[in-house]
């Protein structure tokens, strides 16, 4: 789970991490009054979007009057933020963070992350701040400082100094950086987070060293133990298909293609993606209803499916171990029968009882179309997504 | 022989008066796992399935002898209970459980090496559909009877993507020595490498497949190995060429975050390591079938 930049910033605040003073604004006029009671003579006015890359897409702006801040503020709220990390319709603008000048004298990026290679918590630090991460390990990678936590006794100060003189801080500010990396670590630590990256992490004229950005990302599964992160998801910034599937119980990713697909498990649901691919069309998007392929279930990913307007086909593919396919196929004709499916239907069944799952789909005398192999099935969504009667279908494959 | 498990491998299952471990346990004695007993904190004592409910692991292992165990344990409290099957003497654990947090499962790889290594418990999972070797003994929710025996090893993340493979083998009347799940996590138990390693020096497996996907440097890591390690010959899948960049898809490991993450990259690593790739997963039980031809 993903939180804005001022939630991140409040976090690590608390951990001791040194922030510039900043106020969050649900409206220009707050934004105005809000800058008012920060003080200064300059301001920045930052979109709160769960994504990267706000700043070339025009999401960060430096301000230096009321006005100013307020036509800022009037041509962000209720605009959508295309940047290089969303996709093509961006995320909605409907808070902005402002926050006071500051004088930098230099920026260093640093991150932590999951490591999977040592299965460790891993900093991530370069003195090229202000790049993204990927562009730092392209066009610089010797300036990369890494460092793995050993897990039993946690970040050592002795390592955030190696960091600090790799980096070539001033050695007056070497404290100052230990309790910046020691902060963040026990945030990251603390609030079970997959990543905490701030970039940049600035040194400023007055020799602070304040995190001008921050962005946290947290692990799905250690929700259940941190009832205060789960109060800071803020739905405006999910794919609304994702949340509609997340609250179901669903794992749903939306893509921009026409074919949907329902799969059983997650393996088999990428592969699926990328048969469909092959065989010349685009998948609308991924899906895993898990390993019981109950009716419901079913039903239940039909329904979100046909919620995403692009959808031309439809493609089910089930293995049934240990359900068999009888019974699968049983659910596939009840969720067909309860919820309004307009466009071609292709199932394929594997595993258990494979005759008499095809029977079944034979005998329910809906239009159902049938398939053996998973190649046959991507086939066959392809070629009845382009046989499609509509029109405009026609015009989108072509794009 | 056959890696990880076998006919007289004495197996509890921790968790065991959960609905689908309750499940599972009766389908892995159906198959003839030897299954001796399971274990629920605060139900020693009772019967499930015929066996007998221990208090903790230590009990258990002390009365049944148990070598193996599968976890079917609840997120929060799955990584206690493997460090607990590790702490008893268990030899081989396999933790079905999806969710656990990541960060617990560090602290049990960290908890595991306090042990030597070759008196370490060894791990596979978790989020993984378990390790069969068919016809002798199941350890895990797999449905047995779409594996014949024979010698193809199998090591994937993907539970159904594996059934798939086994599928597919079957039709061309091919068997498989041992199926493992390694799980689709981001910290896991065992990787490719390991299971690899166990397939390289298993008489019975004379080919090895391999089920990769999008996120985290396994693919990579295994192809290293394969190149210096491995004389038998591999097949390999890996899914996701359509997964966008940055996206979870359904398994919590399976994210493209760094260079070398993504399933193209990944297909042409293990290529230059000279192993075989499926190009689609609609070929994978051909793939084996011919170069198991050319072999013969």
């Amino acid at each position: 789970m993903d939180i804005h930049e001022y939630q991140a910033k409040e976090i690590l605040a608390k951990f001791g991490v040194g922030v510039p003073p900043g106020a969050l604004a649900y409206s220009p006029e707050q934004a105005a009054y809000r800058a008012r009671e920060l003080g200064g003579d300059t301001w920045v006015v930052k979109a709160q979007v769960h994504a990267g890359g706000r700043g070339k897409a025009g999401g960060v702006k430096v301000c230096h009057s009321d006005t100013e801040i307020v036509e800022t503020c009037e041509n962000l709220f209720g605009s959508k933020l295309v940047t290089h990390q969303t996709d093509s319709n961006g995320k909605g603008v409907y808070r902005v963070y402002v926050e006071g000048g500051v004088p930098i004298d230099r920026e260093i990026y640093l991150g932590f992350v999951l490591d999977r290679s040592s299965q460790r918590v891993m900093i991530v630090a370069s003195a090229e701040g202000g790049m993204e991460i990927e562009d730092i390990s392209a066009d610089k990678p010797d300036s990369i400082v890494r460092s793995t936590v050993e897990p039993a006794v946690g970040l050592q100060d002795f390592q955030c100094r190696q960091i600090a003189f790799k980096l070539g801080i001033d050695p007056a500010l070497t404290q100052s950086m230990v309790r910046t990396l020691q902060g963040c670590y026990r945030a990251f630590r603390e609030h079970d987070a997959t990543m905490v990256e701030i970039n940049p992490l600035v040194v400023t004229g007055d020799s602070r060293i304040l995190a001008l950005d921050a962005k946290m990302t947290f692990d799905d599964n250690a929700l259940f133990r941190h009832p205060h992160i789960s109060e800071l998801r803020d739905k405006s910034q999910e794919d609304p298909r994702e949340s509609r599937a997340a609250d179901r119980g669903l794992s749903y990713v939306g893509l921009e293609g026409n074919i949907g697909c329902i799969v059983n498990g997650a393996g088999l649901a990428m592969a699926t993606m990328d048969t469909i691919k092959l065989a010349g069309g685009e998948p609308a998007n991924f899906l895993d209803i898990g390993g019981g392929a109950t009716p419901e279930r079913v039903a239940k990913a039909f329904r979100l499916v046909m919620s995403d307007d692009n959808v031309q086909a439809v493609l089910v593919n089930i293995f049934a171990g240990i359900n068999r396919c009888d019974w699968v196929a049983e659910g596939v004709v009840q969720a067909l029968r309860e919820v309004q499916v307009n466009v071609p239907v292709i199932v394929r069944l594997a595993g258990t009882n494979v005759e008499e799952g095809q029977k079944i789909l034979a005998k329910s005398g809906l239009p159902i179309i049938r398939a053996t192999t998973l190649m046959e099935a991507a086939e066959r969504s392809v070629e009845a997504w382009q046989n499609d009667s509509r029109g405009e279908t026609k015009l989108r494959a072509v794009k | 022989m056959s890696i990880l498990i076998d006919r007289n491998t004495p197996v509890i299952v921790q968790g065991i008066t959960g609905k689908m471990a309750r499940f599972h346990t009766a389908d892995m004695v159906k198959y003839g796992t030897n299954v001796v007993g399971g274990v629920v904190p605060g139900k020693g004592g009772m019967t499930v399935e015929g066996l007998p409910v221990f208090d903790t692991v230590a009990d258990a292992v002390e009365k049944t002898g148990a070598e193996a165990s599968l976890v079917f344990v609840p997120p929060p409290f799955a990584a206690d209970s493997i460090m607990e099957a590790a702490d008893a003497g268990i030899k081989y654990c396999v933790c079905i459980t999806d969710g656990i947090p990541a960060q617990d499962m560090i602290q049990v790889k960290r908890y595991m090496y306090r042990y030597p290594k070759n008196n370490r418990m060894v791990l596979t999972g978790p989020n993984c559909a378990g390790t069969i070797s068919p016809g002798k003994a199941l350890l895990g929710i797999m449905p047995g009877h779409i594996y014949l025996q024979g010698n193809v090893g199998i090591v994937g993340r993907s539970g159904t993507l594996g059934y798939e493979a086994a599928a597919q083998l079957k039709a061309h009347g091919i068997g498989v020595s041992t199926s493992v799940g390694i799980g689709g996590d981001p910290i896991n138990g065992s990787s490719f490498k390991d299971i690899l390693q166990r397939f390289e020096e298993d008489d019975d497996t004379h080919v090895i497949c391999m089920i990769g996907e999008i996120g985290g440097p396994q693919e990579a890591e295994a192809a290293a190995y394969i190149k210096d390690n491995v004389k038998k010959p591999v097949v390999a899948y890996v899914a996701g060429l359509t997964a966008p960049k940055g996206r979870t898809m359904g398994h919590a490991g399976a994210i493209i975050s760094a260079f070398g993450e993504s399933a193209s990259e990944k297909v042409e690593i293990l290529s230059a390591a000279g192993v075989t790739v499926a190009p689609n997963p609609a070929v994978i039980g051909d793939t084996i079938a011919k170069l198991m031809q050319q072999a013969a």
